[in-house]
């Protein structure tokens, strides 16, 4: 439906558009990850809370005002993301269901491990293979990164809530997809990260369901 | 010895000054038109398709990247410009493209009515006319034969009403074909638009006779599958008698097998490069192949 070129464009400007907000974004990203791997009270709800507001920053930032412009697809993901945010925002901090006190589980050293790419490799992966840095994809304002980091959080989280995995996997199919149709040389990232993922995920909740912790 | 037309024309592409024509001001030879045989007005036999490359969104520089190409494709002496509210944001890039070249009135405006309901026909198309900025529609077509029936009715009933001046039906799906060769039976109809290109043969066989038989015009699309076919002969060298049909390019060498079918009345492809709009309207000029080189290009194609 679209040309490479004109999906990657959109990121320059879309970045054009926003900036200084990718601070915020990074800034945000940072404050997850902090609050992942530090024994604050209550973190589980601050991450909740800061990954609901991107998701629903991307769901209207990204999908709504720029990604419909040359997608008709695009409401169909700005509902999927507005409801990934609810469903976070139910579940993380009205409920507090994410905690991270088994940090030190392999699973939730993963779960680190890939947010931290997202925030801060990820990112770098388009310029490193030709693209300009003026449409860097970041976490807090792509769709991709925000997927591939939330993933992570909830990979690093001490249950796995399933229902919060649905529409970041699903995301994964899709940009493969997408990205696969035009050709581009990570198409397959997202896929096989989104794999990975629910592998270790099956893995945990088949430790804890047999009352084996530092999984 | 004076030049002959041809040999004029032979001239102006081998030393490249036809780059420079729209620039001094002199007059490009129009290209090859073929009747609507509906109703006998004459067609430019390349068109320019908008799938993928008019779809950019709100990007202001890749607006005016495409009026530029729209510019040369009416200065080559084109006409039919095809879309469809399924292309995104082509619908509006075209419009803009249209104001901005101030060929509003010189399109032949080709768009389609694709959506699920019958009933919300009517309310697309207004929706896509707005968006073209013109009067009319040339020719709408039922994209993809979907809800075919209720957007037959409605665009005949525009038709009668002189609100447009053709029906078409389209399908760029291999299985639609028997379907959509029982509507071409059955319902009257101006024109057809299927793919076909020198892989994608099959219409030979049945559709292209049908639409022959029946009057009604063909547009082809997918002339180069997208890029692929063009992507598939890159760096190989054009056979030696290429000049005999006049192609100096894959590009040309492809369109020509397909306009060059006395079923076909105009291909579509779609670009989003001035010098490739203007190599494609070039294709259109003499010489074209006769059935005897069409059986040669197909030969040599499957050599390649």
């Amino acid at each position: 439906m679209f040309s490479p070129e004109t999906y990657y464009r959109l990121f320059e400007l879309y970045n054009a558009d926003v900036w200084p907000t990718q601070v915020m974004a990074l800034g945000a990203g940072l404050g997850i990850a902090a609050l992942m791997v530090r024994g604050l009270h209550r973190r589980g709800r601050a991450v909740a809370t800061l990954l609901a507001a991107v998701w629903l920053a991307v769901a209207w930032g990204y999908f709504f005002e720029r990604y419909a412009t040359i997608s008709l697809a695009a409401p169909y993901f700005v509902w999927g993301f507005a409801a990934q945010a609810f469903l976070i925002a139910v579940s993380g901090v009205l409920l507090g269901r994410l905690t991270f006190d088994d940090a030190k589980a392999l699973t939730g050293k993963a779960g680190i491990a890939l947010f931290t790419f997202a925030l801060l490799i990820q990112p770098s992966i388009g310029p490193l293979i030709g693209r300009e840095w003026s449409g860097v994809e970041l976490f807090g304002l792509a769709p991709d990164p925000t997927v591939l980091g939330t993933l992570g959080v909830l990979l690093a989280a001490d249950r796995v809530r399933w229902e919060l995995f649905i529409i970041p996997i699903l995301w994964c199919a899709i940009t493969g997809t997408i990205l696969w149709v035009m050709k581009s040389p990570e198409a397959l990232l997202m896929p096989l990260a989104g794999l990975s993922v629910l592998i270790l995920a099956t893995y945990r909740s088949l430790k804890l369901r047999r009352g084996l912790v530092g999984i | 010895m004076p030049l002959t037309r041809r040999e004029l024309i032979g001239l102006i592409a081998l030393t490249g000054v036809g780059a420079l024509v729209p620039a001094l001001g002199v007059a490009r030879p129009k290209p090859l038109t073929k009747p609507i045989p509906s109703s006998g007005e004459a067609l430019p036999m390349v068109g320019l398709g908008s799938w993928i490359t008019f779809n950019v969104g709100n990007d202001p520089v890749a607006r005016d990247s495409s009026a530029q190409v729209m510019r040369a494709f009416f200065d080559a002496g084109g006409r039919m410009i095809d879309s469809s509210p399924m292309y995104g944001s082509a619908q509006d890039v075209i419009g803009y493209c249209l104001k901005k070249t101030g060929n509003t009135a010189n399109v032949f405006a080709t768009d389609k009515v694709w959506i699920a309901d019958g009933k919300d026909g009517p309310k697309q198309i207004a929706q896509s006319r707005e968006r073209w900025g013109v009067d009319r529609f040339d020719l709408l077509q039922v994209h993809n034969l979907v809800a075919w029936e209720a957007h037959l009715n409605t665009l005949h009933a525009m038709k009668n009403e002189g609100k447009l001046l053709y029906v078409g039906i389209t399908t760029s799906h291999g299985r639609r074909h028997e379907e959509l060769e029982r509507i071409m039976r059955e319902h009257e109809l101006d024109f057809v638009q299927l793919t076909y290109n020198v892989a994608d043969r099959e219409v030979e066989d049945r559709l292209l006779p049908l639409a022959h038989e029946k009057g009604i015009a063909v547009i082809a699309n997918r002339p180069f599958r997208r890029k692929a076919l063009i992507q598939r002969f890159e760096g190989k060298k054009l056979p030696a008698w290429a000049d005999e049909i006049g192609a100096t390019s894959w590009a040309q060498f492809l369109l020509k097998f397909i306009i060059s079918h006395p079923a076909v009345t105009c291909a579509i492809p779609a670009t989003t490069r001035v010098d490739h709009v203007r190599e494609n309207l070039d294709s259109a000029r003499e010489p074209l192949p006769d059935a005897k080189m069409r059986r040669r290009m197909v030969a040599y194609i499957h050599e390649v």
